[in-house]
């Protein structure tokens, strides 16, 4: 392992940011990311379930006995996942109406079963929860933009707010299905112009 | 031998681990999801009928058993008096259930308002049943005393153009209602008169 910690963090922030390098966790990202808020909702209970799995799957990588390490990680992530949905539903409810089916959806999330298996399982303490934070923080932050994105041209606000007053024609297809699939291409698109060099 | 031990005990112990933690932080959250949950599906309904009044009908409610159920009263203070309970009840509209608050003065039984909580009727047709008030307002000031009927079926309700089914679906909800309140009348005036002494 001669990667360092914080390389490991800013892996997940850049080099390989889930949605747009590994083009992983798509469902979600496609689905919730109509606002910025549901974006980054969604974001933060993902982030949550991912450093809290990727530490106790780190934690237990020399008990877990090889031929049922999914079973275990499924439990893990899945006992994770649904403390955030009660979590939200006794704290935050109209975030949890807005993401409905997609809270429990978590736990099929391959980012998170994919970290699990591919990083935790082998890394240390540590290593393993910077690599969960930058992951989550890289996935937050790319819910959050597609949901800027769409949400702005969309419905012409942010956040809720208008900012564009009255007179502005949102531009609805946006925010519809297909409009989430042309918004992430077009970031895609963006990724690797900027990255190419 | 050994190995399949271990797989088993493992799975074991992760799974006994998960299901306490998790029964733990339900009964802790469990209160609580209850108010939200009230607050933000049924809330809007509630506040809507019970325009004006003096309290907060989502804390100051009470649960009568009817049968197998247990049914939830919302107390409306008007006047520094407790006379006005919702409860919620359900008819088959169109497409499943449709969810019906209906509040009622309990000094002269005579509907206060009823309004559409839930339902999965077609948005734009049916769907009016809970965003158009003019449908919904022919309930108000009508005797709870009676069977409800559109007036295709010989009855006082004039049904919403095009969603015969959905209007029927509410006024079964409203005959109900109706039926309940007779039913649980007694218990009903005994809870409100321990709350205005």
């Amino acid at each position: 392992m001669a990667k360092s910690i914080s390389q490991e963090f800013v892996k997940g922030l850049w080099a390989e940011v889930p949605p747009f390098r590994l083009v992983l966790g798509l469902c979600p990202v496609l689905a919730v990311t109509k606002t910025v808020e549901n974006g980054l909702g969604m974001g933060v209970a993902t982030l949550f379930v991912l450093v809290c799995s990727n530490l106790l799957v780190s934690a237990m990588r020399n008990v877990i006995p090889s031929k049922v390490r999914i079973a275990c990680f499924i439990i893990i992530i899945a006992t994770f996942v649904t403390i955030v949905e009660i979590l939200m539903q006794a704290l935050y409810y109209p975030l949890y109406l807005a993401l409905g089916i997609f809270t429990p959806l978590i736990v099929v999330n391959c980012i998170i079963l994919g970290r699990a298996e591919a990083f935790a399982a082998k890394n240390g303490l540590i290593a393993s929860f910077a690599d969960g934070l930058g992951m989550g923080i890289g996935f937050t932050l790319s819910l959050g933009v597609l949901g800027a994105v769409r949400e702005v041209l969309g419905s012409g606000t942010f956040w809720g707010t208008s900012i564009f007053g009255p007179s502005f024609q949102p531009f609805t297809f946006m925010i519809e299905a297909p409009g989430a699939f042309v918004a992430l291409g077009l970031m895609l698109c963006v990724m690797n112009l900027v990255g190419q060099k | 031998m050994r190995e399949m031990v271990k797989m088993i005990i493992v799975l074991t112990i992760l799974s006994t681990f998960s299901g306490t933690l998790l029964a733990a932080l339900h009964n802790k959250t469990k209160d609580r999801i209850e108010y939200q949950q009230l607050k933000f599906v049924k809330g809007p309904a509630i506040r809507e009928i019970l325009k004006g009044s003096s309290n907060d009908p989502i804390i100051d409610r009470f649960k009568i058993k009817d049968g197998d159920m247990e049914k939830s009263f919302f107390i409306g203070v008007f006047d520094g008096e407790a006379n006005s309970v919702v409860f919620e009840t359900f008819g088959t509209g169109f497409q499943g259930q449709i969810g019906l608050m209906v509040g009622v003065n309990i000094k002269d039984d005579k509907i206060v308002a009823v309004g559409v909580t839930t339902h999965s009727e077609t948005p734009g047709v049916g769907s009016l049943a809970k965003t158009d008030p003019i449908f919904v307002s022919q309930f108000k000031g009508l005797p709870i005393d009676q069977v409800f009927k559109v007036k295709a079926d010989g009855g006082q309700i004039d049904a919403m153009s095009g969603a015969t089914l959905t209007s029927r679906g509410v006024t079964t909800a409203a005959t109900d209602g109706s039926k309940m309140y007779k039913r649980l009348k007694l218990q009903i005036t005994e809870n409100l008169k321990s709350l205005n002494k």
